[in-house]
C-alpha cells in the first residue's frame, strides 16, 4: 500500500471558479457562435426554427459543462464504472427496444426528452478506459493479458452500437478508445497488428454491412457514377465549397445551400456552407478555432498530474478531432458519408450535451490539475465538500 | 514516483505523437479545402451557376394570316386554361370532384390529370382542360375557394375564324412531330404548334418567329425562384395573303354542298383572289389534335374533305380545252377565223364513232361559233388534222400539264399526254382515236382547277405566262421588313413579264368566242350572262363524262345526269374571266358529278364574278378601273 498524497486535497468553491480556465471557455463560445450564424443563414435570415433552440441547447449545455468541471475529479474517478455500466445497460435497452421496434433504434424516450445512449457511452467509455488505465502499472500494460478487459470494455459498447446500426459512432468509439490506448503506452506492434487484423477482418465486416452503408462506401469511391442518386450529396457540397472561393458568396448568399442544392445544411453539412458563404477564409478561420480548442485540451493534458485526467483529456481532446476531421473530410470527399455532426456548429441536441459535458470534464481536469491521485482508490477520502 | 514520471514522459511522448497525427491530419483537410476552393474553385463556380440558372424558352406569337384587305383569317386567341398545381390542395381527387360540377370530366381525361399529377413535381402545374368557354371560366373564378390547387390560365392558340372557309389554302398547325423536330428549341417546347398544310407549313418558318429566353433561378428541385434576365423573342411575322376574304367566303358557300373548287386569279399580276375546295373541313379541330372518329369521318368521305381540290383534283378539262386545241389549229393554219365545218352530231373514224352532245348537230360550225355552243364533232375534226402533238405543244405552253408553282404545298401537275408518254406509262402506241377525244378534252389528259384558272388567265391578258401566287407580303419577317412576290411585281423588281409566243389575233378569237359563249343568246352559258350595270363575264363551259356510254346506252338513250349514281355523274366545269372587255379576273369552277358545265358550273362562276367585280371596284364606277369603266357602261 501506498500512501498517496493529495496536491490540494479539496478546493473550495470559489478556487475552483477561479481556476476554470475562462480563456477556453470563450472560445468554446465563439465557436459556438459561428454555429449560430450559420444556423440564422441556414435559416434563410432567421433565427427559428434552428438558430433560437441551438441557443437555448447551448446554454443549457454551458450549465451542464460548469457543473461537470465543478464536479472533483476523484468522483468521476470512483463512479467511471458506475457510469460505464449505466450506458452500457441504456446501450442493451436500445437495442431490444430496437427489435421490437422497427429499423435504426438509437433513442430512449424519456417524455421530456430523448436519450441517445450511445452519446453517453463516449463519454462513459472515456471515463471507464482512463479509469483502468490510471490503475495499471506501467509494466502491466506491456501484459496482453491486461488488455483484455479494456479490449472488452471498447468493443462491447461498439458492437452494440454497430447493431444499431451507427456504423460512425462505433468507428469513433474505437478510434478514440485507440487513442487513450496509445497515450497509456500500449505498445506500438500491438497497434499494428490491431490494424492488420482489422484490414484482414474488411471482407467479412463487409458482409454485415447494411445495403445503405454499403451503398455510402461504394458512393465514397466514385461518386460521379450516380449523380442524382447517392452520390449527389457528395458533387453538390463540392461545388458548394469550391465555388465560395477565396473569400466565399458572403453571409446569407451561399446559392448552393440556399437553394437546397444541399442536403441536411443546417445539420451533417453545415461546413459546406460556411464555406461557400464564407469561402477558403471563413473555412479556415473555423478550423482554426477548432485547433485552438485541441491545443487547450492538449495543453491541460500535459500539465495534468494525474494519470486518470491526463487520459480523460487526451481521450475526449481526439474525440472532438474526430468528429471535426470526420465531418470535414466526409464533406469535402475526402471519405464516405458518414452522419457524423460538426461539433459546437451542427444542429442537434444530444451531440451537444455530450460534447459539453466533455469540455466539463476537460475544463475539471485542468481546475484538478495538481491532485495527486494513487493508482488504488481504496485510501481516497473524498469529503462531502469537495463534491460541491 | 520514479515510475510516475515515467509513466509521465511517455505519456508526454506520445501524446506528442497523437498531436502531431492531428496536426497532418488537418493540414490535409487545409490542403483539400485550398484545392476545392482555389484550385478548382473555378470550374465549382460555373457548376453552381449551371445548377441555379435555368433557361427557359418563351414562345413567340405565331403570326397572323390576314387577307388581302388585312383581314385576319388565321389569328391568335386567348385560351383560358384549367390547371391544377397539385401542392396547392390536400387531396387531388377532392378538388376534381368539386370541379366535377363545372367542368365534367370523364375517365379518360381524369386518368390523364392524375397521370401527370404523378409524373410532375408537385409544384408544376397540369393541364386540366383548355379552350374553356368564359362562362366556365367565371365559374371556376368564382368559386375559387372550394376548388383549391385549381387556377385559370391564359395562354394564346391559333384561331381560324372563318376555318371552314380558309381550311385548305391555311392549313393547320398542329403538336411537331418526331420527324419535324430540329435545331430550333422551340419545337422541343411541350405544346408548340407548328403549320402542317397550306400557308401555315409554306411559311411556317416566317409566321414561327424566334423564341425568346428566360433565365430564372431554380432551386435543386426545379422551382422557379425569380427571373435575373430576359430576352424577348421577336414575334412571328404577319403573312398578307393575296386573297379576298369575302370571295373566298362567298365560294366556299356557294359550293359547300358540292365536291368543287373554285379558283379566281387577277390575270395580270397572278394574284389569287379564291381558292376554294369543298367539302372542308374545320382546322380549327386540328390544333388540339382530332379524335379518331373525327379523322376517321374525314379520311373516309368519298368527297374527300382533305384533299385541296384546286391544286391537288385532277380531272379531265372537257370542253374547256376547247380553246387550246383552237388556238393550236389557228397557229398552225389548220384552220383560220372563217373555217368552216358542218356538225351532223356525230364523226366517224374508222369503225369507231364520235359523238357531238347535240345528238342532231349544230349544223356548220366556225371557229367561234364552235367554242359558243361547245360543238365537238367541229374539235373531233380539228383534232384529227393537228395531230396530237400539236395540241398537247399548245397545251404544255399554256401551262397545262406542269407545276404551275403557286405558294402552296402539295400542288400536282396533272397531265398532257403525248405519244411518248402513252408508250412509257401505258406501253401500247398513240392512237387516232386518242387524239379525236382529246380535241374535246377527254381522255388521258388531266388538268387542276388551280390549271384551268391559270390557262384562262392567259389566255385573257394576252398570253402572257402569268403565276398564281398567294402571298401577297410577309409584314416584319426578319429579313428587313417587308419582302414579297406580290411587292416586288408591283414595283417592277420583277423580270419583263414572259410571253407565251400567241398570236393576239388567235387569242382575240378565242376570248371573243369564250364572251358570246356567255353573252349570246345561243351560247352554252347564256343562262349565267352577268346583266348587272357595269358587270360582265365570259367563259367557256365543260362537261365532262367520267363514264362510258356505251352503244345499246345511246340507242336507249343517254341517261339523264339525275337518274345515274353521284360517283357516275358528270363533271361540271367552267372557266371564265371578267369583265369581258379589258379582263381583269379569271375564274374556274370544277364541281365534281355535277352534272353539266352550264347549269352547275356557271352559275357558281357567274355568282363568284359578280362579287369579284364588286368587290374589286369594277360594279359602280365611282371607284372603276382604268379604262375598263365606260365600255362597259355603254355595253350594259
Amino acid at each position: 500500500m501506498v500512501k498517496y498524497r493529495m496536491g490540494e486535497p479539496t478546493l473550495t468553491f470559489w478556487q475552483k471558479i477561479w481556476h476554470i480556465n475562462w480563456l477556453f471557455v470563450l472560445v468554446i463560445c465563439l465557436t459556438a457562435s459561428v454555429g449560430f450564424g450559420m444556423l440564422y443563414s441556414a435559416a434563410g435570415g432567421n433565427i427559428d426554427p434552428w438558430a433560437s433552440r441551438q441557443i437555448v441547447r447551448f446554454g443549457i449545455g454551458f450549465v451542464l459543462m460548469l457543473c461537470v468541471a465543478l464536479v472533483d475529479i476523484r468522483i468521476w474517478l470512483r463512479y467511471a464504472y458506475f457510469i460505464y455500466m449505466g450506458a452500457l445497460l441504456l446501450l442493451i435497452a436500445v437495442e431490444i427496444a430496437g427489435t421490437i421496434g422497427m429499423g435504426a433504434q438509437r433513442w430512449i424516450n424519456l417524455g421530456v426528452f430523448s436519450v441517445q445512449p450511445s452519446e453517453i457511452m463516449k463519454i462513459a467509455l472515456v471515463l471507464a478506459l482512463a479509469r483502468y488505465f490510471h490503475s495499471v502499472r506501467m509494466e502491466e500494460i506491456y501484459r496482453p493479458t491486461r488488455l483484455i478487459i479494456p479490449f472488452l470494455l471498447v468493443l462491447v459498447p461498439a458492437g452494440l452500437v454497430l447493431r444499431q446500426p451507427d456504423l460512425g459512432t462505433a468507428g469513433l468509439m474505437i478510434l478514440g478508445s485507440g487513442a487513450i490506448f496509445f497515450a497509456a503506452g500500449v505498445r506500438m506492434w500491438k497497434f499494428g497488428l490491431v490494424l492488420v487484423t482489422g484490414i484482414a477482418a474488411l471482407p467479412i465486416g463487409w458482409q454485415f454491412l447494411r445495403d445503405y452503408q454499403k451503398q455510402r462506401v461504394l458512393t465514397f469511391l466514385n461518386p460521379e457514377q450516380d449523380p442524382l442518386g447517392s452520390g449527389y450529396h457528395i458533387i453538390q457540397s463540392k461545388i458548394a465549397l469550391g465555388s465560395g472561393g477565396l473569400f466565399g458568396k458572403g453571409f446569407m448568399a451561399g446559392t448552393q445551400s440556399h437553394l437546397s442544392f444541399l442536403p441536411e445544411m443546417q445539420t451533417d453539412f453545415i461546413f459546406t456552407m460556411l464555406a461557400e458563404e464564407q469561402g477558403l477564409m471563413g473555412a479556415l478561420g473555423l478550423l482554426f478555432l477548432y485547433g485552438i480548442i485541441l491545443i487547450y485540451g492538449y495543453v491541460f493534458s500535459a500539465s495534468c498530474r494525474n494519470q486518470f485526467g491526463r487520459l480523460v483529456s487526451i481521450g475526449i481532446t481526439t474525440t472532438f478531432f474526430l468528429y471535426v476531421f470526420i465531418n470535414i473530410a466526409m464533406v469535402t470527399g475526402l471519405i464516405p458519408v458518414v452522419g457524423v455532426p460538426l461539433p459546437l456548429i451542427s444542429y442537434g441536441g444530444t451531440a451537444m450535451l455530450t460534447l459539453m459535458i466533455g469540455f466539463g470534464l476537460l475544463i475539471g481536469v485542468h481546475i484538478n490539475r495538481e491532485v495527486l491521485i494513487g493508482r488504488q482508490l481504496t485510501t481516497i477520502d473524498i469529503s462531502p465538500a469537495s463534491l460541491v | 514516483m520514479h515510475r510516475d514520471s515515467d509513466r509521465h514522459k511517455q505519456f508526454n511522448r506520445r501524446i506528442l505523437m497523437l498531436g502531431g497525427g492531428k496536426f497532418v491530419l488537418l493540414s490535409a483537410l487545409t490542403g483539400r479545402l485550398y484545392y476545392l476552393q482555389v484550385v478548382e474553385s473555378e470550374r465549382y463556380k460555373n457548376l453552381a451557376d449551371e445548377n441555379r440558372i435555368n433557361f427557359r424558352l418563351l414562345p413567340p406569337p405565331r403570326g397572323r394570316i390576314t387577307d388581302r384587305n388585312g383581314v385576319p383569317i388565321a389569328d391568335n386567341q386567348r385560351n383560358y386554361r384549367a390547371l391544377l398545381i397539385s401542392e396547392n390542395t390536400r387531396s387531388v381527387d377532392g378538388t376534381l370532384n368539386a370541379l366535377e360540377n363545372i367542368l365534367p370530366l370523364n375517365t379518360a381525361e381524369r386518368e390523364r390529370i392524375l397521370r401527370d399529377v404523378r409524373r410532375n413535381k408537385s409544384f408544376v402545374p397540369v393541364t386540366v382542360r383548355e379552350n374553356l368557354a368564359w362562362t366556365e371560366v367565371s365559374q371556376i373564378e368564382v368559386n375559387t375557394p372550394d376548388l383549391p390547387g385549381i387556377l385559370i390560365d391564359v395562354g394564346e392558340s391559333r384561331y381560324y375564324p372563318v376555318g371552314h372557309d380558309f381550311a385548305h389554302v391555311l392549313g393547320y398547325v398542329a403538336a411537331v412531330s418526331e420527324a419535324e423536330k430540329s435545331d430550333d428549341p422551340l419545337l422541343s417546347l411541350p405544346g408548340f404548334r407548328v403549320g402542317k398544310a397550306g400557308v401555315e407549313k409554306v411559311h411556317d418558318l416566317s409566321l414561327r418567329g424566334s423564341g425568346g429566353n428566360s433565365q430564372v433561378e431554380v432551386n435543386a428541385y426545379g422551382r422557379i425562384l425569380r427571373e435575373l434576365n430576359r430576352q424577348e423573342g421577336s414575334p412571328g411575322a404577319e403573312i398578307q395573303l393575296t386573297l379576298d376574304r369575302e370571295i373566298q367566303r362567298l365560294a366556299a358557300h356557294r359550293i359547300a354542298d358540292e365536291s368543287a373548287s373554285v379558283v379566281v386569279m387577277d390575270i395580270h399580276s397572278g394574284e389569287v383572289l379564291a381558292l376554294v375546295s369543298s367539302p372542308s373541313f374545320d382546322p380549327n379541330r386540328f390544333i388540339q389534335g382530332l379524335t379518331g372518329t373525327e379523322w376517321q369521318v374525314l379520311a373516309n368521305n368519298p368527297r374527300a374533305p382533305l384533299l385541296n381540290k384546286s391544286i391537288q383534283g385532277q380531272y379531265a378539262p372537257g370542253s374547256t380545252f376547247k380553246m387550246v386545241v383552237a388556238l393550236a389549229a389557228l397557229e398552225h393554219g389548220i384552220v383560220t377565223e372563217n373555217t368552216k365545218h358542218y356538225c351532223n352530231g356525230s364523226m366517224k373514224l374508222a369503225e369507231a364513232e364520235f359523238h357531238c352532245w347535240k345528238k342532231h348537230g349544230h349544223g356548220l360550225m366556225d371557229c367561234k361559233t364552235a367554242i359558243m355552243q361547245s360543238c365537238d364533232v367541229f374539235f373531233y375534226e380539228v383534232a384529227k388534222r393537228l395531230g396530237i402533238n400539236r395540241i398537247s405543244e399548245m397545251a404544255t405552253r399554256l401551262g397545262l400539264g406542269k407545276l404551275q408553282g403557286i405558294d402552296l404545298p402539295g400542288e400536282r401537275s396533272g397531265l398532257v399526254p403525248t405519244p411518248e408518254w402513252k408508250a412509257q406509262a401505258v406501253g401500247s402506241s398513240w392512237q387516232k382515236g386518242e387524239t379525236v377525244i382529246l380535241g374535246i378534252g377527254q381522255g388521258y389528259i388531266l388538268v387542276t382547277p388551280l390549271q384551268l384558272a391559270a390557262m384562262t388567265a392567259r389566255l385573257a391578258n394576252g398570253g402572257i405566262d402569268v403565276v398564281p401566287f398567294l402571298t401577297r407580303q410577309v409584314v416584319g419577317s426578319e429579313d428587313n421588313g417587308t419582302v414579297s412576290k406580290g411587292s416586288d411585281r408591283s414595283t417592277g423588281l420583277e423580270p419583263p413579264p414572259k410571253k407565251l409566243g400567241i398570236n393576239p389575233a388567235h387569242l382575240k378569237i378565242v376570248t371573243d368566242a369564250m364572251d358570246q359563249a356567255v353573252n349570246s343568246p345561243f351560247g352554252t352559258a347564256f343562262g349565267s350572262r352577268i346583266s348587272d350595270t357595269g358587270m360582265s363575264m365570259a367563259g367557256k363551259t365543260g362537261t365532262v363524262q367520267v363514264r362510258r356510254i356505251s352503244k345499246a346506252e345511246r340507242e336507249l338513250g343517254v341517261k339523264r345526269n339525275e337518274e345515274l349514281e353521284w360517283k357516275d355523274r358528270d363533271h361540271a366545269l367552267f372557266v371564265g374571266f371578267a369583265p369581258r372587255e379589258n379582263p381583269r379576273f379569271a375564274v374556274s369552277v370544277v364541281v365534281e358529278h355535277g352534272g353539266s358545265g352550264s347549269k352547275t358550273a356557271a352559275p357558281i362562276a357567274r355568282d363568284v364574278l359578280q362579287e369579284v367585280q364588286k368587290r374589286m371596284g369594277i360594279a359602280g364606277g365611282e371607284d372603276s378601273v382604268v379604262g375598263g369603266g365606260r365600255e362597259e357602261v355603254s355595253h350594259g
